[in-house]
């Protein structure tokens, strides 16, 4: 009896040679006062109706993305003696952060024309229309941003973290860095063989203030006034318990 | 121990906000400058961004001049006749400050104005106090008297008004002048402009030392308070937790400070005021005349 319901239910699912089942070890990240960074480990398995295909080895990808926002880099240049800047492109959308973690070298996992699709590869993932038309050479401007996003932490690409075994297990852990946004983080798993995308699977990480940054936030949203107000009346009050408290340990 | 700031939206070390709080109180209580120019720049380079940076700062200025003011009441050495009127023209020249920058930021190019406003004010005025404390340094030791009051063409002026703690019987127009200037260089720089306002003070009017710090931590706490409500409501860039970690460092300091400060001599205190405006002075020209090592920066969309 169990053995027919795991059959029907097997062709229930619409057939796919290979699909990700996946578990996340956290789908919510809370940012409280003493956040300093978070470890997501995001582990899976390979389901498959037909033997394993010999021809070429699996190889899985896995991406982390935070919200996109645009952005504007600039660039300086001397003038007069001075180093001020000069040129300026907007890019329209870029991710707050970025991180993937791939099984192989990226040349293995890959190809151009299945990363130009699914857009996966960090410079992929910035959107930058209409750049032409404010400076000579963009691809620069786009190269000293993920530039700089990748010194800081912010953009990451980990070859051959994600541990695959037996062509069917895989598991990685991905660092998210003190200095995060929040919003809905987009988490993306691919499953290529010989550089094609042969499945993916996508769902999404919370990350949100909560308690006293979330109440602070939020304040100083929705009562800018109060929250000015508010700001005022911490600092007078310290500046004059401080006061107090001198004149207090002096005469005392 | 690591906090993570809800506004700026990045986490740092509480300790190191701490002790920033506490070195620029210290300095604030001393010389009766806010600290503004100090702070600000610092907070940029642990990774405040600098919105929230210069908006925050001008919050924790409120919380230290209002502990270094109260130390100075208890010791008499506020005119607060001379403050209200300094601070007449102040609030004058914070809102055509204001327009300025709004023009100047229609034509771009407004954060390097800024960063020339403060190589040129903090190197004329750094300069011009050295010179002039050195001197004072000098005469004090070859033992002739300095000549304090000088009667000179302000005194000409009509409005006159007596000004008891100050000593002075002048007209209110000479204040209310210096009030508008500082005011316009202080919305424009993003601070309080105690650094302008102590040697104007000094040199132009003529205050004695003792009183001109007092009396500027006054008019301090008025300006930057109206501003801290200005970014708080306009562009909310006020991170409070930030806030509250510097201020605690700094009005502990500002009341070290105040006790450091009456122990000195006046030519001394002038003297060490002169070489910390030019140190900052030079590290500020420096930035614009040495080739960065990364040219390019990212900031939030829209504006050039």
């Amino acid at each position: 009896m169990r053995g027919l319901l795991l059959i029907l239910l097997l062709l229930a699912t619409p057939l796919k040679a290979e699909e990700v089942v996946l578990g996340l070890s956290r789908d919510q990240v809370s940012i409280s006062t003493n956040f300093d960074g978070s470890e997501v480990i995001i582990y899976g398995a390979i389901k498959r109706e037909v033997p394993i295909p010999q021809n070429e080895p699996i190889q899985v990808i896995v991406t982390i993305s935070g919200p996109q926002a645009p952005i504007t880099v600039r660039r300086k240049d001397r003038v007069l003696g001075i180093w001020v800047n000069t040129d300026a492109m907007d890019v329209s959308a870029a991710p707050s952060f970025y991180a993937i973690s791939t099984s192989a070298p990226w040349q293995q996992v890959l190809n151009e024309a299945d990363d130009l699709r699914h857009n996966v590869s960090i410079p992929r993932r910035i959107r930058s229309i209409g750049a032409w038309s404010q400076v000579a050479n963009p691809q620069e401007f786009i190269d000293a941003l993920v530039r700089i996003r990748m010194a800081n932490g912010l953009y990451v690409l980990d070859e051959g973290a994600v541990d695959l075994r037996e062509s069917t297990l895989f598991n990685t852990a991905i660092q998210m860095p003190a200095n995060l946004t929040e919003g809905e983080y987009a988490t993306r798993v691919f499953l290529t063989r010989g550089g094609k995308v042969v499945s993916k699977y996508e769902t999404s990480i919370e990350v949100r203030k909560v308690g006293l940054e979330r109440w602070l936030y939020n304040l100083s949203r929705q009562q800018p006034l109060v929250y000015g107000l508010l700001s005022l009346a911490i600092a007078i009050a310290a500046g004059w318990g401080a006061s107090a408290a001198f004149r207090l340990m002096r005469s005392g | 121990m690591q906090i993570y700031l809800p506004i700026a939206e990045v986490s740092v070390n509480a300790f190191l906000l701490l002790g920033l709080g506490g070195m620029v109180g210290v300095l604030s209580g001393m010389f009766g400058v806010g600290g503004g120019f100090l702070m600000t720049p610092l907070l940029f380079f642990i990774g405040i961004p600098p919105a929230v940076a210069v908006a925050t700062e001008a919050n924790q200025i409120v919380a230290s001049s209002f502990s270094g003011v109260l130390a100075h009441l208890r010791r008499k050495t506020v005119d607060l006749k001379m403050g209200t009127v300094l601070l007449v023209g102040g609030l004058i020249g914070a809102a055509l400050g204001v327009w300025v920058f709004n023009y100047l930021k229609s034509l771009g190019q407004v954060d390097l104005l800024v960063k020339l406003c403060y190589v040129v004010f903090l190197g004329i005025i750094g300069a011009l106090m050295f010179v002039e404390s050195l001197n004072a340094i000098r005469k004090t030791r070859s033992g002739s008297a300095p000549k304090r009051k000088k009667h000179n063409w302000i005194h000409g002026l009509p409005f006159k008004m007596r000004f008891r703690t100050s000593g002075l019987y002048i007209s209110v127009i000479p204040p209310v002048i210096v009030g508008i200037l500082v005011g316009i260089l202080a919305a424009i720089m993003g601070v309080g402009g105690g650094f302008i306002m102590v040697p104007a003070m000094i040199y132009l009017l003529g205050m004695p030392t003792k009183v001109v710090v007092g009396t500027s931590l006054f008019q301090i706490i008025f300006v930057t308070g109206f501003t801290t409500l200005l970014h708080a409501t306009t562009n909310y860039t006020v991170d409070m937790v930030l806030a509250v970690l510097l201020l605690i460092g700094g009005v502990v300091g500002a009341q070290i400070g105040t006790v450091i400060g009456a122990k000195l001599k006046a030519e001394q205190l002038r003297i060490l005021l002169a070489i910390m405006v030019l140190a900052v002075c030079g590290k500020l020209a420096l930035d614009l005349l040495i080739q960065p090592s990364e040219l390019f920066s990212i900031g939030t969309a829209g504006g050039h």
